[in-house]
């Protein structure tokens, strides 16, 4: 090969090579655009949305009972758990008044369940990490009722819905969970933190305490629980957080 | 006398090009989520020489109230930046090219003189083949960091799912740590990366695009010789 044959070997393959990695910039550019330019589902562009929904069905298929937040030691124990969010928390709430109502069936079977009856069900205590979606965490010893007891006792026609929704009584706070999340053994209808009574802020009277989501779904002063097939909505999901939220 | 030289496979140069505005997105959703909770720093107790990262740093960049959407971009984009490490580090195992990326029994020695050579404290550079010694441990490295950045962040991401993991790194706030400090090393790596690729000049640049290099045809003979083709 003569010298101007390679100088030229190499100019075209320069330029091909220049051509192709601009070209494949300019469908990663347009890419990207479309992705910025795509209408918005619950807060966030629907591809993101649709892939966290994927995520939730590898998730899922991952998830189980015995898959578990490890237990920690008393010494462990945040003696001032930090608190975060005070939707649904407001100043007109009287606790004396204060029932659960509890739906199924689409709302065929109603009740209403006392703190008292909520007492009766087998205590459970546990010494478990709460992890914020914001990315700290604090350790705190639970003490409740597993919700899976709450719901063969309550609503056992519930045991079959795929869905559990929560709201406060004023319902300006409301979760949305998978009815496996729900059914995890470690997760708790819970009245208790740290030995004392829940304070309000904490979510007195009822709280929830679900290890395998993000804190934002440990909804505070529970007023109503509906057992559902129906996807139930989610505060913070409508806001662009992931709605299945599982750890 | 110049002539052509193959340098860079097809694929190599796809997974390079590809990891690099994956790894910026990777890191920058990062940012987005870490804004919420930014808690490390360097320094001793009370004092703090370095807060990461001072409130000008999110404004200027944009990074403030954006934690849903970077949660959003970043688990969407850990596929794809997953599947082309995955990819890329098959195809060194199939191709042979681990070779001449894993570090060998010489690297150390010759990464210190070449890092002697780069800042100026040592005349000549150590002869090389492809890559040398200090190429090698780097992009080695880079590769065992984006593993430990996968690692540690499926521990944050599924703490309970994978408490094993979480727990073998642990606990939850020390694999947020690593993440953190991870996403710091690619930074660095960065820098050094592009300030390592001006000095190296415009044919090692066009060899990452184009594939092949132009050398000179007295140096070949020094070049075979030292890769022991």
């Amino acid at each position: 090969m003569t010298p101007e044959n390679r100088n030229h070997n190499a100019a075209a393959r320069t330029r091909r090579a220049f051509l192709t990695m601009g070209a494949a910039a300019a469908a990663g550019y347009g890419g990207w655009s479309w992705l910025r330019s795509r209408p918005v589902e619950g807060g966030v562009a629907w591809p993101l949305r649709s892939v966290l929904r994927r995520n939730e069905t590898v998730a899922e298929a991952y998830f189980s009972n015995g898959h578990q937040s490890p237990a920690l030691s008393p010494s462990q124990v945040d003696p001032n758990p930090r608190r975060n969010g005070d939707v649904g928390l407001g100043d007109d709430f009287k606790p004396a008044g204060w029932v659960l109502n509890v739906e199924s069936s689409a709302g065929a079977e109603r009740r209403q369940v006392t703190m008292a009856e909520i007492r009766e069900l087998p205590r459970v205590e546990q010494i478990t990490q709460l992890n914020c979606i914001e990315g700290w965490t604090v350790v705190v010893q639970w003490a409740g009722a597993r919700f899976a007891d709450f719901t063969d006792k309550f609503a056992p026609q519930g045991r079959g819905a795929r869905y559990v929704g929560m709201q406060t009584p004023d319902e300006a706070y409301f979760v949305g969970l998978d009815a496996p999340s729900a059914l995890h053994p470690q997760t708790l209808l819970c009245y208790e933190m740290n030995g004392a009574g829940l304070s309000s802020a904490h979510g007195a009277p009822l709280r929830l305490v679900i290890p395998v989501k993000y804190g934002v779904k440990n909804i505070k002063r529970i007023g109503r629980i509906v057992y559902t097939n129906n996807r139930p909505e989610d505060y913070w999901a409508n806001e662009g957080y992931d709605w299945y939220a599982g750890l | 006398m110049k002539h052509l030289e193959e340098k860079h496979p097809l694929a190599i140069r796809w997974f390079h090009w590809i990891s690099f505005p994956l790894l910026f997105l990777m890191m920058w959703s990062g940012l987005l989520v870490y804004w919420a909770n930014d808690i490390y720093r360097v320094g001793w107790g009370e004092s703090t020489l370095f807060h990461f990262f001072p409130d000008g740093f999110y404004q200027r960049l944009n990074l403030q109230q954006r934690l849903a959407e970077g949660m959003a971009l970043h688990f969407f984009f850990m596929w794809l930046f997953v599947a082309n490490g995955i990819a890329y580090v098959l195809y060194l195992a199939f191709s042979g090219e681990w070779r001449k990326v894993l570090p060998d029994r010489d690297s150390l020695r010759d990464a210190v003189q070449v890092t002697l050579h780069d800042l100026r404290l040592r005349k000549d550079a150590p002869p090389q083949g492809l890559y040398n010694g200090a190429q090698r441990i780097a992009y080695t490295g880079v590769i065992l960091m984006a593993f430990g950045s996968v690692a540690t962040g499926l521990a944050i991401y599924k703490p309970v799912q994978l408490s094993w993991l979480a727990e073998l790194l642990g606990g939850y706030p020390m694999a947020r740590w690593f993440h953190f400090w991870l996403m710091i090393g690619f930074c660095s790596f960065f820098v050094i990366h592009i300030a390592q690729v001006i000095r190296a000049g415009w044919d090692n640049f066009r060899s990452m695009v184009a594939g092949f290099s132009l050398v000179d045809s007295a140096k070949e003979v020094e070049v075979v010789h030292d890769s022991g083709k």
